[in-house]
């Protein structure tokens, strides 16, 4: 028989191999278990209502995310005239400062990874529901990287925190947070919310549907066997 | 269905990827090696020589670094002959004046609380490890809760907040830097040099094995793998 090289082959998966994996400690149980005995975290072997919960949160995160740029996000006032800076506005006023970098630090954060974010978990959740063929090991990646740059765009609150807390001098200028401010905590808050609650093995599973049901004996692989482990696939 | 001669004796032995559902079985990894899943590339054991002492010894320095800072001057500003300086809590607080109160809790968490709290977590599981002592109660709900909330320790991302809203007031204000944002600024260092350190298999079979070595003391021998 010929050994099919492809690494989406399906392969054994604790589900099909009648058990349940532990999400938060990587241990598996006999399927039908509640909770992990190692960790005590909650056992699902396939979170279908994720994609449900996933869609909410985005849901909300996109309601909150709108005014978060319709809104000042600063107020500054100086001398008694109070002016207000949306984010793009803010953005725009540090550029023409010459602050081109720091002016493309806070689109890319509070603008670009927002919008990618929606557009990727919407695409994933999506290509989950349909059943989409496209490459799970991208969509995986993916699901990674918005997993590990969301929480990045909270850095736009920051600033506003250190900014009205920092410029109060007295009747000559002082900077107040603006409405946006705690709009678009919130949009980054539930968006975080909404990637987390995405179960990545469902990706997975769209190998496994229409694969043909292994037949025989299937040995269990070892990815860490001392000689055998496998390579990083980044080098 | 599960053939039966598919499964081994013992679950224990087993480890599936939490990102794709794949199943391996877990065998000993050597420090500073990597098992990475076959089908996702998730990282699945890499564990690090001295990592549990390490990582106490890195929380350690989180919780002094994050307390002092707290307490000590974070930034001055200084323009036409006024003054004005922000403490870290000030600048949490900034949205409590605008009838943001939550949001100012969540600041203050997002960037104190919750690196204290991930910190003394992993004191109160790893350091008994270091003795080889029997887990403390609590231990395996707390490393649980290290990782969870290891999304929403945001040190890191708050000190480059600074950072930009600094560059923001720059041609408005002189501001001077005190030692709790150097303070802040080392903590990033310490905060992402920890995270790439932790292996959670690793800790897992940890606590796993020092658990079963303080239930039976006497002869029974840890499981072995193979
Ligand atoms: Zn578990
Ligand atoms: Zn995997």
């Amino acid at each position: 028989m010929v050994e099919p090289r492809d690494v989406f082959e399906p392969v054994l998966t604790a589900r099909k191999a009648g058990l349940v994996a532990c999400t938060h400690c990587a241990r598996v149980w006999p399927l039908g278990q509640r909770r992990c005995g190692r960790c005590g975290g909650r056992l699902i072997s396939r979170d279908r209502r994720s994609l449900s919960r996933v869609w909410a949160w985005w849901t909300v995160g996109l309601i909150c995310y709108i005014p978060a740029n319709l809104f000042p996000m600063l107020e500054t006032t100086f001398l008694g005239k109070t002016s207000g800076d949306t984010i793009v506005s803010g953005a725009v006023l540090l550029a023409m400062h010459g602050a081109v970098p720091v002016a493309l630090v806070i689109l890319l954060a509070s603008v670009c990874v927002p919008v990618a974010k929606f557009i990727a978990v919407a695409y994933l959740a999506a290509s989950v529901q349909r059943g989409l063929p496209a490459d799970p090991l991208r969509r995986t990646q993916l699901y990674e990287l918005v997993e590990f740059i969301g929480r990045w765009s909270m850095i736009d609150v920051f600033v506003v925190a250190v900014l009205s807390a920092l410029v109060q001098l007295s009747i000559v200028v002082s900077i107040h947070p603006g409405p946006a401010a705690l709009t678009f905590a919130l949009a980054v808050f539930f968006t975080m919310i909404s990637a987390r609650s995405f179960d990545s093995r469902l990706i997975w599973d769209s190998l496994e549907a229409d694969a043909p049901r292994a037949s025989g004996t299937k040995k269990i692989p070892a990815p860490a066997a001392p000689g055998g482990v496998l390579k990083d696939p980044q080098t | 269905m599960p053939q039966a001669n598919e499964l081994p004796g013992d679950l224990r032995d087993l480890i599936a990827c939490p990102s794709c559902d794949a199943l391996y079985r877990a065998a000993e990894t050597a420090h500073g090696e990597r098992a990475v899943c076959a089908r996702c590339h998730h990282v699945l054991i890499a564990p690090l020589e001295g990592a549990i002492l390490n990582i106490v010894a890195l929380s350690l320095t989180v919780l002094l670094l994050l307390v002092t800072a707290v307490f000590l001057p974070f930034l001055k500003i200084e323009a036409k002959g006024l003054s004005h300086t922000a403490s870290i809590f000030d600048a949490a607080l900034a949205f409590a004046d605008a009838k943001m109160v939550a949001l100012s809790m969540a600041v203050l968490a997002l960037i104190v609380f919750i690196p204290v709290l991930r910190a003394s977590l992993l004191i109160f599981t790893l350091l008994p490890l270091l003795s080889h002592g029997r887990p403390l109660p609590g231990a395996r709900l707390a490393f649980r809760w290290t990782e969870d909330l290891r999304p929403w320790s945001m040190a890191e991302i708050f000190v480059l907040g600074v950072g930009v809203a600094l560059v923001k007031i720059a041609d408005m204000a002189r501001v001077e830097l005190g030692t709790a944002f150097w303070l802040f600024a080392v903590l990033v260092v310490v905060t992402v040099w920890q995270d790439t350190i932790i292996c959670r298999w690793t800790i897992w079979e940890a606590l796993d094995r020092e658990e079963a070595a303080h239930k039976r003391p006497s002869s029974v021998p840890e499981p072995d793998h193979g």
